[in-house]
């Protein structure tokens, strides 16, 4: 055991503080110290991005930060980003195209999604499979996952027309 | 999976990460961006008692581009590379190669310090480097030496740093002519089966200069100057791509694994070093 830390972590627009060993991961920091249990333990190499977060305005796997290097951070998890009461555009979408079928991998493509149209809000179909690379899906064949984030674009940039 | 415990230390500058690297010894690991390191603790293939994040430590990222160079600070990450389009327009090679590394989320983290001061032969910025002619620039008790991108591997994991240093930059002279990162993978994210680094030079018709490097075709990446010296003076015609790509194929020296056994790998090397070449000579 090494010593703990004294951790200060701003989730979901929360502040957290508690003590850990500066080893805990990330994601075991989220689902089993902070019981926000949206982002998924997928692989737990760094591969499946199941895991994944937006941390200081980055989308990382939450498996492949240690707890130390977040103290002072803020993350949004998929809890963040929407509720059943209030769907995000993307939740909307997938839902609405049958972005996913287990849903094991949706909250992580649902939180790389959101960073990637923050970045590209009208992105092509290849400029899609390639910002979200880093997450797998073994279930849909990906094709209704590009369909739903294209679908998602498509209403969110009528909003903000709208708006303006 | 859980790491071994360590001790953490995130110091603001570079006196403090020397202090502890003093104090700890090969007991001590810099880290960067975490995107090699922290797997190898997760499988308890690294053991850090002392692990130093290097993310307060001032003056590590940046990106300066003067007149004839470029420097860029350790804490670069591959994202920053991507983005950054004063740089993309005078060496696109690195953003090439940059987008042909890992996924997006590791790109966000994973940095150029962190790539080639790691020793493994499968990042890409290494031979990239080589291919540059890059120098790294490596902070030490005993102040700051520079060793070329060329001089710096000796075996996979085991560089000419010392283990009391911390590379700190990587500084290249502004490339010129056509380039090419060219990558042959078995899915994206992976490491290179093989790929190559061309940076050439066209004046008149003919080639006025070539550097090649060639990544994971052997234990440390592979600057071949036997192949660029292939293409000098040449209209890089069929014969001269032969030529190189049989120099090249001099140099590598692969070994099976996973991505397949010795002769794919060098079949492969081949196609990507003459497609690369091709792409380069194009551009150029």
């Amino acid at each position: 055991m090494s010593k703990k830390m004294h951790i200060t972590l701003t989730v979901n627009g929360k502040e957290e503080e508690f003590l850990a060993e500066p080893r805990e991961l990330l994601i075991y920091t989220l689902r089993e110290r902070l019981n926000i249990t949206g982002p998924h333990i997928g692989c737990e190499t760094s591969h499946c991005g199941a895991c994944t977060v937006t941390l200081n305005g980055k989308s990382v796997k939450s498996c492949t930060m240690f707890v130390a290097q977040a103290d002072g951070a803020e993350v949004t998890t998929i809890e963040g980003i929407g509720g059943p009461d209030s769907l995000h555009p993307l939740q909307e979408a997938f839902k609405e195209h049958h972005g996913l079928q287990c849903g094991y991998c949706t909250p992580g493509m649902i939180t790389r999604a959101v960073k990637l149209l923050e970045e590209n809000p009208n992105p092509t179909e290849e400029e899609i499979r390639f910002g979200m690379a880093g997450n797998l899906c073994r279930c849909t064949g990906y094709q209704n996952i590009v369909k739903s984030i294209l679908a998602a674009a498509a209403e969110m940039n009528a909003a903000k027309e709208a708006a303006e | 999976m859980i790491p071994a415990a360590f001790e953490y230390h995130r110091p603001k500058d570079m006196e403090g990460v020397l202090a502890v690297l003093n104090e700890h010894g090969d007991d001590a690991r810099v880290m960067a961006g975490g995107h090699s390191l922290i797997p190898m603790m997760k499988l308890r293939m690294a053991d850090v008692p002392h692990l130093i994040d290097l993310q307060d430590v001032g003056g590590l990222s940046g990106i300066d581009i003067s007149a004839d160079s470029i420097r860029i600070g350790a804490m670069v990450t591959q994202a920053d590379i991507i983005d950054h389009a004063e740089l993309a327009s005078v060496a696109p090679i690195l953003r090439e190669a940059a987008l042909q590394i890992a996924d997006p989320q590791v790109r966000y983290m994973g940095t150029v310090g962190g790539n080639v001061a790691n020793g493994d032969p499968g990042n890409d910025m290494p031979g990239l480097m080589q291919c540059l002619d890059a120098t790294f620039t490596l902070v030490g008790a005993e102040g700051e030496r520079s060793v070329a991108a060329r001089d710096f591997y000796e075996a996979a994991y085991m560089t000419a740093r010392e283990d009391e240093e911390v590379l700190t930059a990587i500084t290249l002279p502004r490339p010129q002519g056509g380039y090419a990162y060219e990558k042959q993978k078995r899915k994206i994210g992976d490491y290179a089966t093989a790929a190559a680094a061309v940076q050439i030079v066209k004046d008149g018709n003919v080639c006025g200069s070539a550097a090649i490097a060639m990544t994971n075709l052997s234990d440390v990446p592979v600057f071949s100057e036997a192949a660029g010296a292939a293409l000098f003076g040449t209209s890089v015609d069929d014969t001269a791509l032969k030529s190189a790509v049989s120099a090249m194929l001099d140099d590598i020296d692969p070994t099976e694994d996973n991505r397949g056994p010795v002769a794919f790998k060098r079949h492969v090397a081949g196609v990507i070093l003459r497609r690369a070449i091709e792409r380069a000579w194009s551009r150029a």
